[in-house]
Order: structure tokens, then sequence, then C-alpha cells
């Protein structure tokens, strides 16, 4: 394991070292058992469930786990190892990371998502990872509704050291993303990101908003938005999926982030999601600070579901 | 996607009306029903087992299956059981100390604090005339004081000015001098995100408390919020006395799930529900009324509430007789696409109605928004007086010249007469359940039983007028702002 790598580990596994966990102590219980019988089976279903894998998910792992592994006698670990497994499978296919492959320049990332996701944050993450593989990074303060959120993202962009395209809070952010576009694209800029206001994606009239910037951000370029980022928080349950579906249909989602797997949540839903949608997941946080964000693992999700 | 908690509640105990005695083995079937949707309302597993248990040794008792009517003695058991979980009362913010009452907010990072310490301070100085003072301790996030500040100013709130490189325990004793030297009713605190694994921010949590001594802590947690609910709430209850909680982004289409996780696990009420990220969007949290949405009544109240601000008077009473009867022709649909308009067009009505959620859907997959409204009105304008009355006569040939006539295919002809038998299912069903009447005595204080006790409920001609439900509703809801579903 790379130091990077047991990094990451070791943070995402912090908030669960710290509390139960719900799978380690169910199958603490299993080891004894000389196999997947309909009570452990009942209890992976159950600890996939308080892993937001969601009931419907939990049971299709578990009509998986049933018709594979039936005869062998398994210990704790090899338990979780298949577990692990059948998670893993469904979440490689989606595991891929943001590239900076538009061109003419700038690539530009559109970031969307509920309130308080953490998308912001994440945009920040995301300009310095840029920045360390030399690419020109601009930021758009897209979020004019929330108050000081173009403060917060001035912060971040000079801690970072890049430019910020900004207009004043209440003004139009069509207007800032295209003017953005704009300079981003003359100055050569590699990647413009666009930070976008919280919205819950059963209102319309913002959803509409966000069509709208869409629009704004195609209109100097083709192309651009190339990426729409949706930015997941990893203690929302079973909406997420509800998220998900919207703002794919809505404002053409093509990948997602999870944030704030340094808690407890183990970020489940995403495997429900990864069946459903399909949509590339693309990192994931796991902190408040610049470094702390990872690339996507579907391995390492998948063991910390397993426990 | 999957039905909600209430429709999915709803079609269990449909059945279960259906029969006339109820079995043991009924009894469980429904419970895992239950089970399963309370689980996709994301309710916290350890929470979901212990509901489902205390349930189901309620129901099936001897009592239940000797009943005439044991279908609806479980809809009552459950009902009840999700109200007494909830919290029966309505929780106000107890301020009784020597001022300044501090406030303290704490959370998760995101959750909503900074916005709700805003809403709070509103509601205190407008409602009740206090002299209200905010303060943010969060000196980790970019901008966070910042974001108070700029909350401040908009609500005309006092803020404690900053002072850069001040850390949150300064903050707070300088914040309580200034409250006190000042003369402030209230301080409100506003707190950094954090993780409630997050050893030392947890202790700076404690450190801040044990400084302010607030008489209200509360625990800021998203309405979204899945499975992990219970690490957050036990995790905070076991570190600072908690004395409330307030539910954020109950504007979403979460299916209230957290709600039942966290009254449950930290044994403290929710005191508010956040309904927006607007400064106006906080609200009291009414568990009778959560309790019904979730048991598929869906939220009658509200929708009354609304409805009253928009209708004229006597429109609304003609509505309600409908309602009351299970009627509902075309011209009633008609008169409900004009009305949702008013009301805030689709997306605002969502959930708000039995029913609501499948016409939704039918409207979603038709990929309909408020301008089909339009359109859909232009199709109950092409049809005959005597389509209106019964739309079950639309044959081929009358679809075809309706969808004429209002310049659409026919396919959008069948879809608004699919969607119209949708809603008048749901109006039969609101019928059954004693309709409105019997929902205003329930709500009024008179609990289920009212409703039980007539076959059919309260009867069509008893349906009280609108103005008559607004009064008997009028003791829980008094309190609450006519302004209150407008952005
Ligand atoms: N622990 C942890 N906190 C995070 C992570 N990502 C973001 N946060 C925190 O979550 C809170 C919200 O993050 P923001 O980036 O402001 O979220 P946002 O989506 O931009 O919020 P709005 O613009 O208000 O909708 C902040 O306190 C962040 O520091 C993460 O991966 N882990
Ligand atoms: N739709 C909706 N948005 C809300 C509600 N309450 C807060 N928000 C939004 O959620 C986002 C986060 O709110 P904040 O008040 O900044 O959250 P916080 O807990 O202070 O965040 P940190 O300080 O970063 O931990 C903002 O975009 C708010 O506008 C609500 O009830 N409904
Ligand atoms: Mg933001
Ligand atoms: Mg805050």
């Amino acid at each position: 394991m790379s130091e990077e790598a047991q990094g990451w580990g070791a943070k995402l596994f912090s908030g669960l070292r710290k509390t139960s966990s719900r799978l380690s102590e169910n199958l603490s219980a299993l080891v004894t058992k000389s196999n997947l019988d309909a009570a452990t089976l009942d209890e992976i279903e159950d600890a996939l469930i308080a892993s937001d894998l969601g009931p419907a998910m939990a049971h299709r792992v578990r009509e998986r786990l049933a018709t594979t592994r039936q005869e062998r006698g398994l210990d704790e670990a090899g338990i979780r190892a298949i577990v692990a497994e059948e998670i893993e499978q469904v979440l490689a296919p989606v595991a891929r990371p943001l590239e900076v492959t538009g061109f003419p320049r700038p690539h530009v990332i559109l970031v969307i998502g509920v309130n308080g996701s953490g998308k912001t944050t994440t945009i920040a993450k995301l300009a310095r990872r840029f920045q360390e593989e030399d690419y020109g990074v601009m930021l758009a303060a897209g979020d004019t509704f929330r108050a000081a959120a173009i403060g917060q993202l001035k912060v971040w962009a000079e801690r970072i050291g890049v430019p910020i395209i900004s207009g004043p809070e209440g003004g139009d952010p069509a207007g800032i993303v295209f003017d953005a576009v704009k300079k981003a694209t003359e100055i050569g800029t590699d990647v413009l990101i666009v930070d976008t206001a919280g919205r819950l994606h059963n209102k319309r009239e913002l959803m509409d908003e966000l069509a709208k910037i869409r629009r704004v951000l195609g209109r100097l370029n083709p192309a651009a938005p190339h990426d729409v980022v949706l930015v997941l928080d990893a203690t929302t349950g079973q909406n997420a999926l509800a998220q998900i579906s919207t703002f794919q249909d809505l404002a053409g989602v093509t990948g997602l982030v999870m944030t704030k797997l340094d808690g407890t949540a183990r970020g489940g839903v995403l495997v429900a999601a990864a069946e459903q949608f399909r949509l590339p997941i693309h990192a994931i946080g796991v902190g408040e600070t610049l470094d702390d964000l990872r690339p996507f693992d579907a391995g390492e999700l998948a063991r910390a579901i397993a426990g | 996607m999957f039905d909600s908690l209430s429709d999915r509640l709803g079609k269990v105990f449909d059945r279960l009306r259906g029969r006339g005695a109820l079995s043991e083995a009924d009894v469980r079937e429904a419970m895992r029903e239950v089970r399963t949707a309370l689980l996709e309302a994301d309710v916290a597993l350890p929470v979901v087992r212990s509901f489902i248990d205390s349930v189901t040794a309620k129901a099936v008792g001897a009592q239940v299956l000797r009943s005439v009517t044991p279908g609806q003695q479980v809809v009552k058991i459950v009902h009840d059981a999700l109200v007494e979980m909830l919290g029966a009362e309505t929780a106000e913010l107890n301020l009784a100390t020597t001022p300044p009452a501090v406030i303290m907010l704490v959370g998760l990072q995101g959750s909503g604090k900074t916005t709700t310490t805003a809403k709070i301070a509103r509601r205190l100085t407008a409602r009740e005339h206090k002299r209200v003072l905010m303060a943010s301790l969060d000196v980790n996030r970019p901008a966070a004081q910042e974001q108070l500040a700029v909350l401040g100013e908009q609500t005309g709130v006092a803020t404690l000015p900053i002072i850069t490189g001040q850390q949150p325990v300064d903050i707070a004793r300088r914040a309580l001098q200034a409250a006190k030297l000042q003369g402030f009713d209230v301080l409100m605190l506003d707190t950094a995100g954090r993780l409630h694994v997050d050893d030392a921010l947890m202790s700076e949590m404690q450190a801040v408390h044990r400084e302010a001594a607030p008489v209200e802590t509360l625990l800021v947690v998203d309405s979204l919020t899945g499975q992990d609910a219970v690490n957050v709430a036990s995790a905070f209850t076991r570190q600072v006395p908690l004395t409330g909680v307030i539910l954020t982004r109950m504007d979403g289409d979460a299916r209230g799930g957290a709600a039942l996780s966290m009254r449950y696990v930290t044994g403290q009420p929710i005191k508010f529900a956040g309904t927006g990220e607007k400064l106006d969007g906080l609200e009291e949290f009414h568990p009778q009324r959560v309790a019904g949405r979730i048991l598929g009544m869906g939220d009658i109240v509200s929708l009354v509430e609304r409805a009253a601000e928009t209708i004229d008077a006597e429109d609304a009473e003609k509505m309600a007789a409908k309602m009351a009867k299970g009627e509902f022709d075309m011209n009633d649909l008609k008169a409900q696409l004009q009305q949702m308009r008013k009301m805030g067009g689709l997306g605002a009505l969502a959930g708000m109605i039995p029913g609501m959620k499948k016409a939704q859907a039918a409207m979603a997959q038709s990929g309909m928004d408020d301008k089909v409204l339009i359109h859909m009105e232009a199709i109950i304008g092409s049809m005959t007086p005597k389509e209106r009355a019964k739309p079950e006569i639309m044959a081929a040939k009358r679809k075809i010249r309706v969808a004429k006539g209002a310049g659409v295919t026919v396919s959008e002809v069948n879809k608004l007469l699919k969607m119209h038998m949708e809603m008048a299912g749901a109006m039969k069903k609101l019928k059954k359940m004693g309709g409105l009447g019997g929902l205003a005595k329930m709500f009024g204080g008179g609990g289920l039983e009212s409703m039980m006790g007539g076959a059919g409920g309260t009867p069509g001609g008893a349906m009280p007028s609108m103005a008559d439900l607004q009064k008997q509703l009028g003791g829980q809801l008094g309190n609450i702002p006519p302004n209150l579903f407008k952005k």
C-alpha cells in the first residue's frame, strides 16, 4: 500500500473505528456458523441496510451471496471478503477520475448539488489537484444566493493561488459564468470550475436556473460544460437516489463526488446508485482541508462497507 | 423511484381495511411492509426494529383480532405509535432564565446551523420582540463568520463584531459579556460543523458549552440523513446535554425517517423544521401532522391552509363538499389545475395530498411542468359538459376530437384522463377515511377514534365549511404565520 493510500484508508476508517461498526459486530457473531444460512444472510442484509445500501439493494446483494456461496464454511474474515467482493463488483465499473480533456480550452466543470453537500469545498480541493498537475485553473463564483458564499470561494482561491471570477451577492449567476468562460478562453486557462448555489432537486425554479447556467456555459464553447459533477453528502440516505435521478434529468449530471466519508457514514447508497445509474464516481471527500480529496477506489469503499 | 412512505403504508392498510377479520399472519405481513417502508424512508435500523416490535405486539393482541374493524385498529396503533415516537406535543423554545438566554446550535458540517441561527433570531425578534445577539464561533470554515454577519444584516439582528484569530471559547465569553452589558434577551451561538468522531472538536464544543451554559442546546440535523442518524444522535447526546433537535431541509422530498430516528435516539423533542434556504423558512414541528403524512393521509392541514390563502371561500366550500363526497370530475380537475398554478405550481403540492405522488409521477413521466398545466386546462376546455361530468365516456372518437380542439396529441389526452383517475381515486380514499371532516376532528385533538366510529366516518352532508374547518384547526395552528408557504 502506498503512503497516500494508507493515509486515505486511515481517514476513511477513522470514524468507523471509533463508533461501533454494525457489520463487524454482526459478523463476529457469525464466525462459528458453518455456511451462509438464512439467519446469516439476514444479518448481512441488515448490516448492509445499516450502511445505507437501501433495503432493495441490500436484498439483491443478499440474493447473490445466497446463490453463489452455499456449501463452504466461512470464518468472519471470509464472509467480510465475499461481501466486499460482491460490492466491489458493482462499484468497480464506475470508478473514473475527472480528467482535463476539453479542447479548445477551457475544460469546464460545473459543480452542483443540494444545499450544504460540500460543493464549494470540493471545488477548492479539485482546483488544488489540477494545479498540482500543472493545469491552469480558474474558479467561477456562481453561488450568488447564499450569504458569503462568494467570500468563501474567494478565500479558497486565494489560499490555492488561482484566479476567481465573481459578481455581487444577489447578482445573476448566468452572467458570471458567461464572463468566466470568456475570460478563461481569452487567457487560455485549462480548467474552469463553476460553483453553484445549493438547491433541492424538487424545486423546479431552481432547477430551471441550473439549466440556464448550463446553456450560458455552452454559448461560447458548445462542448461546455464538459463535466457536470453532482456532489453528494455521505450522510444522506436513500434520498440521494432521487437527487441523482432528478439532477441527471434536468441538469445532465456526468459524474459524482461523495463528501464527508471521514465520519461514520458509509455512503452505501453509492452501491445502489452505481447499479441504477452507472454514472462515474470521480472522487471522495474525507475532510475539510485541501488535501482531503481522494480518487474513488471501489475496493476501498467496498471494504469499508463490509467492515 | 419507490413510493413514498405514505403511499406504501396506504397500500398495506388499504388491503387490511378490506378485510373483515385480521389474522396474526396479516399483521405480520403488514408489518414487514411497514418495516421496508420505514427503511426506505431512512429510519435507522435499530429504531425500525424497536418500532416494529412494539407495534406488532400491540396489533397482534386478541382484542384486535376479535374486533369488528381490525384493519382500522392496526392503522390506529401504527399511527399512535408514530405520534408517540415523534413526540406528542409541539415543543417550544425554553427561554425562561435570567437574560441573556443562550441558545447554542451544534451539528455536522453543512447541516444548516448558521442559516437556522439566523432564522430563529429573526423569529424571536419579530414575534416575541426579543432583543437578540448572534455570534459565530466557527473559526474553521472560510467566511463562516462573515456568513452570519451578512445574515444579521439581512434580518436586522445584531451580530458580535468579528475579531480575527479569536478562538471559540473566547468568542463565547466575549459574546456573553456583550449580551449582558448591552441588555440582550437572547444570545445565539452558531458553532462550526463537526464530526461526532472528531475528538478535538467535540471537546471544544463541550468547553464552549461549559463557558456559555446555554438553556437550549439544539442539534441541527439534515432531514435527508440516512442510517448514520443514530451514530450522530447518540454521539452528540453523549457529549453535550441536548435540549432539542432541528430538522432542516424539510422542504425537500425526504421521507422523514431522520425525524423518527432523531427523536428516538436523543429523547429530545424536535423543536423546529427548516423549510427553505430563505430566512422565513422555519416552522414549528408538528408531530401529528408528520405522523399523518407518514401514514398516507397527506399533509391535509397544510394543504387546507395554503388553499385558504388562494381560494375564495365559495370555491373552497364547493371543493370541500365534493372532496367530502369522494366526488371528483373534470370540472374539479380543471379548478384544481388553476388552483395549482396559483398555489405555486406542481412542486409546491408534492406529497401534500394522498395519491398526489402517483399523479405527480404520471406528470413527471409525461415531462410535465407548470406550462403543461395550461395545456391540460385547454384539453378540459375542449370537452363537452357531459364529458367533463362523466369522463369515463371518453371513447376513442371523443378523444380525437378533444385532442384536435386543444391542439394536442391523443396521448396527452390519455395522460390527463389517467391523472384524473388517480386523483379521483385519492379523493375516494379520503372519503373512506372520513373526509376532511374526519381529518379535521383528528387534527383538532379528537384522535383517530372520531373516524373509526361510524362505518364511513363523517357523512358528506356534515362536512364543515372551509371556514369552520379552519376554526376547528385554529387551536393547533393559531401560531402559524399566514405567509407560511410563501417564499
Ligand atoms: N468532514 C468533512 N467535511 C466536509 C467535507 N467536504 C465539505 N465539508 C464541510 O461541509 C460543510 C459544507 O461544505 P460547503 O463546501 O460549504 O458545501 P456547499 O455544498 O458548497 O454548501 P452550499 O453552497 O451552502 O450549498 C463545510 O463545513 C465544509 O467544511 C468532507 O469531505 N468531510
Ligand atoms: N432548502 C433548504 N436549505 C437549507 C435549509 N437550512 C439551511 N439550508 C441551506 O443549507 C446550506 C448549508 O447551510 P448552513 O447554514 O451554511 O450550514 P452550517 O451547518 O452552518 O454549515 P457549516 O457551518 O459549514 O457546518 C446553505 O446553502 C443553506 O442555505 C432548509 O431548511 N432548507
Ligand atoms: Mg457552496
Ligand atoms: Mg455554519
